[in-house]
């Protein structure tokens, strides 16, 4: 590389937010042309809303996984925190607020704030430890989210909020209704999620994500990645920093899991399961760790091949398993990258 | 006795993810990297040994053998494939190969033996041994699977403490750099502990399923991450760790299930397992190695 | 030539430049110890530090040099003894709060943070002095456009006094070794410390960088008049910009004193050249 080159970093990482923003905004009009004049099929119509939540999981992920340097098994976890506790939200407000996109945004907005509740509590034991010790440990707290919320009774009545553990004891009042019903979830959702909503949240995702790694607390989570020790030498909290991102990231989640609640009927704790984190990390560690583009195309990409690759029926996550794997070795590996990069026609010429 | 009768049932279902737990501690002291595929290296051994055993009729204990035999390649030809190309890359791309390549094992499973469950036939029989006048039972496969696991660690112990590659391998896993240096085959001890690490899943695939007869694609995976916190809990890397977070790990899953709530036993495995490493970082058994500045 | 620092006793149990006689020392040991892995790695380290005085820390590898900067900065707890900075008790303190209290110091082995700017790691150690907190930053209110430009500005003006300022947007890994080390100082600088400590700085350079090097603490001496410690193999270098020398050997101090005494000490030659064996 050129000297050249390098001075002009600052301005290619401004180039690559910009472009991040654009094609989004640009996705998300021709995705709206399409759809409105019957371009897409309706099975690709309702992936978009799912397709925009794994977008801001992706996002989230990124922020704990690509600038803070912290592997999290376990992000499904707050998905799951935020589609509950938003889906409640929103049918407690079914009668208070009809207009549904506000009752939407309140809804991810408590489900931001419960999942963000949950990434501190998570954090103060999680934060402690180190590399795979802190990954495994992300990973247990994932399964207990799904076997707490597997065993969760919540209903209303004239009364109040009542909730139990294990046993619907919730002894509800005549008129009463069971929000959430232990391993059965939460059933009868109004689809209320829409891709609009979706791409908001996107935007303000990537808005939250871009404007904090480049400002003093971004600058703090990558100098912990990149050394923790001399992190520590120039006065950086490292446990307040860390906890920082691990909230935000959790916020993100718990929209991102509200949102995809809101576009099914019914919803179960078991829908975000140890694969569903490992899955986002796939398109976090696919697009390219801190590639916030990268993951967000991954994401995309990710959801829609299973369905297009639905014509090989069986044979579908089998192909889907081999992508993977070829896709690692390819832009891992050194002497496979060398032998794809002489197809590659837009390789430079080795300068003089 | 009801606690005793708890107690072993746990011990021998804590000696299956002793046995799993040994494959991932072992490639992780050695390449560093978490293995996710070994999990459904299991369900290919009890897979194997179903078809021996079940349609060919053959000796269970042959049976076991020839899935030790099968796994044993599979692990080889799995790190040669995908491992061994990803030697120097981050571990994070290793990680997602792995996790592809239990996708591609599960998704082969499923073409090759369909989604159907299988019931496996114990390898064993199905009798008990009656003690204190019957108040306390154990079966066959209770004790057959405390002997094997015994057996496994005292001869692993040896292998890795006596023999010349069992030195290779302690090599490896402190410097890889500087055992190369010294006239060890990396490579070729890499690929010997997947293949024992493959093998012990085989046998611990046969005992899973004589133990919970319903065989699927699926089998391996719970059983593998509840193996690999295990590996995490006594420590990983640290072969009587494994040991002793397998046991551990059984028996606190069955009295959870006993004693709390049977639909909240694994929170309360992985709470314990919260709580040990908060207490010590490293797992029980764990050397904690600190940064030098 | 440089001018001889002229050395006067202070009521402490210390000797301090004359320049620094009047002032309280910026940094006072007593009786550091530390014990690691069974062994007594740092034993009875005795030093005190003029607000604006250089002093080499000097011995054979091994000698616990790098052990008393990290005992310093709280890389280790101490087992035994105090550290007062500025007058105040480091006990208990960690390694961020003893930066924050005014110690800063650079790595034997380099530490930069390697994806960042070369900018960036010198802002990132501005964290503490910048004021807006992360509600104006994802919103980019106007403090954080202030405070970020003022940050720039000043960052630039640090990284200026190597002669960096052209490199300011190059990924620090990629930077070539002698411009990482001096780096390393300016992002130390730049948390405003009263001590710095600086590891090594020479190592691995070439007389013309070590020259350079040494032109260079003394301007930064000068600029900030903090105080400098730094362990140094190059003795021309350590004998030419320090003013006083500390010789460790085992974990113990073995001798202290101004370059020529230390030139002529019988001790430090014996530890440095062994004992002459007796006929």
């Amino acid at each position: 590389m050129t000297m050249r080159r390098l001075i002009n970093l600052k301005r290619v990482e401004a180039r690559r937010i910009y472009l991040t923003y654009a094609v989004v905004i640009a996705a998300y009009v021709i995705c709206q042309v399409m759809s409105s004049t019957k371009f897409l099929s309706s099975s690709m119509r309702g992936m978009l809303v799912p397709i925009c939540a794994y977008m801001v999981m992706a996002v989230s992920l990124n922020l704990v996984v690509g600038i803070l340097g912290e592997l999290s098994l376990g992000h499904a976890g707050f998905m799951s925190v935020g589609a509950f506790s938003g889906v409640a939200t929103a049918i407690l407000l079914q009668g208070v607020i009809p207009f549904a996109p506000v009752r939407l945004a309140i809804a991810m907005i408590v489900a931001a704030v419960f999942a963000a509740l949950a990434g501190f509590i998570i954090g103060i034991p999680v934060l402690r430890l180190k590399g795979d010790y802190l990954a495994i440990v992300t990973l247990a707290f994932g399964e207990i989210i799904k076997s707490i919320l597997n065993n969760f009774y919540l209903g209303v009545d004239s009364g109040g909020l009542h909730f139990s553990m294990l046993t619907d004891t919730t002894r509800l009042l005549p008129g009463g209704k069971l929000i959430i019903r232990g391993p059965m979830g939460i059933s009868g959702i109004q689809k209320i999620a829409t891709f609009p909503a979706g791409f908001i949240l996107l935007m303000i995702a990537l808005m939250i994500v871009f404007n904090l790694v480049n400002s003093r607390s971004g600058r703090a989570f990558m100098a912990i990645r990149d050394d923790r020790i001399a992190a520590e030498s120039i006065g950086l909290d490292i446990t307040k920093y860390k906890m920082m991102a691990f909230v935000m990231s959790a916020a993100l989640a718990g929209s991102a899991g509200a949102l995809f609640a809101m576009n099914y009927s019914t919803i179960v704790a078991n829908k975000f399961d140890f694969n569903t984190s490992i899955l986002i990390l796939v398109f976090v560690v696919l697009g390219g760790q801190g590639n916030m583009l990268g993951g967000i195309i991954a994401a995309a990409v990710l959801t829609i091949l299973p369905e297009k690759l639905r014509e090989f029926s069986e044979y579908r996550m089998l192909l889907y398993a081999i992508v993977l794997i070829v896709m690692m070795l390819a832009t891992n590996n050194a002497e496979i990258k060398e032998f794809l990069s002489r197809f590659n026609p837009f390789r430079r010429k080795e300068e003089a | 006795m009801t606690f005793l009768n708890f107690f072993i049932s746990g011990i021998s279902l804590g000696s299956i993810y002793a046995i799993i737990a040994l494959g991932y501690t072992m490639v992780y002291g050695i390449a560093k990297m978490l293995n996710f595929a070994h999990g459904d290296v299991i369900m290919v051994g009890a897979y194997v040994c179903f078809y021996a055993v079940a349609r060919y009729e053959l000796n269970p204990f042959l049976g076991v053998v020839i899935a030790m035999m099968v796994c044993t390649f599979l692990g080889i030809i799995v790190e040669r494939l995908a491992y061994k190309p990803l030697r120097q890359a981050p571990s994070l791309a290793v990680l997602i190969t792995a996790i592809g390549m239990s996708y591609f094992l599960q998704n082969t499973a499923l073409l090759l033996w369909s989604s159907n469950p299988k019931v496996f036939p114990s390898i064993i029989g199905r009798g008990s041994f009656k003690l204190f006048d019957g108040n306390l039972s154990i079966s066959h496969i209770t004790a057959l699977t405390i002997g094997v696991c015994l057996v496994i660690m005292v001869i692993l112990s040896l292998f890795i403490g006596k023999t010349k590659m069992g030195k290779a391998m302690r090599a490896c896993s402190e410097d890889k750099g500087a055992a190369q240096l010294m006239g060890i085959n990396v490579n070729a001890t890499i690929s010997m502990t997947f293949a024992i690490g493959s093998g012990l899943a085989a046998v611990a695939g046969a005992l899973l399923c004589s133990a919970y007869p319903t065989l699927m694609p699926t089998t391996g995976a719970l059983p593998g991450i509840k193996a690999f916190t295990a590996a995490v809990f006594g420590g990983i890397g640290s072969i009587p760790g494994a040991f002793l977070g397998g046991l551990m790990l059984g028996v606190i899953e069955i009295f959870a299930k006993a004693y709390i709530s049977s639909q909240l036993s694994d929170a309360v495995v992985f709470g314990v397992l919260i709580v040990v490493l908060l207490v010590k970082p490293a797992g029980l058994l764990g050397k904690m190695t600190q940064e030098k500045v | 030539m440089k001018a001889k620092t002229k050395y006067v006793p202070v009521p402490s149990r210390s000797i301090l430049p004359e320049r620094d006689a009047g002032r309280d020392p910026v940094l006072e040991c007593v009786k550091l110890g530390i014990t690691l892995g069974g062994i007594k790695a740092v034993e009875d380290f005795n030093l005190t530090i003029g607000r604006t005085e250089i002093v080499g820390l000097i011995g054979p590898n091994g000698a616990g040099k790098t052990t008393v900067f990290n005992l310093l900065t709280k890389v280790y707890q101490p087992t035994t003894g105090t550290i007062l900075l500025n007058g105040q008790d480091t006990h208990g303190m960690n390694t961020m709060q003893v930066n924050k209290a005014g110690i800063a110091r650079t790595f034997q082995n380099i530490r930069l943070f390697r994806n960042l700017s070369v900018i960036d790691n010198v802002k990132t150690a501005m964290n503490n002095e910048m004021r807006y907190n992360m509600l104006s930053a994802i919103l980019r209110l106007p403090n954080y456009r202030r405070e970020e430009v003022a940050a720039h500005r000043r960052a630039l003006k640090l990284l200026s006094i190597f002669d960096m300022q052209n490199v300011a947007d190059v990924p620090a890994g990629s930077l070539p070794y002698g411009a990482q080390r001096r780096l390393e100082i300016v992002r130390a600088l730049a948390t405003n410390p009263s001590l710095l400590l600086l590891d090594e700085p020479a190592a691995g350079m070439n007389p013309s960088e070590t020259a350079d090097l040494m032109d260079n603490i003394r301007k930064v001496h000068e600029m900030f008049q903090i105080a400098i410690i730094l362990i140094e193999h190059d003795m021309s270098l350590v004998m030419n910009i320090c003013e006083g020398i500390c010789v460790l050997n085992f974990g113990h101090v073995i001798a202290k004193g101004t370059p020529d005494e230390i030139q002529s000490n019988p001790a430090v030659i014996e530890a440095y050249l062994g004992r002459k064996k007796e006929a």
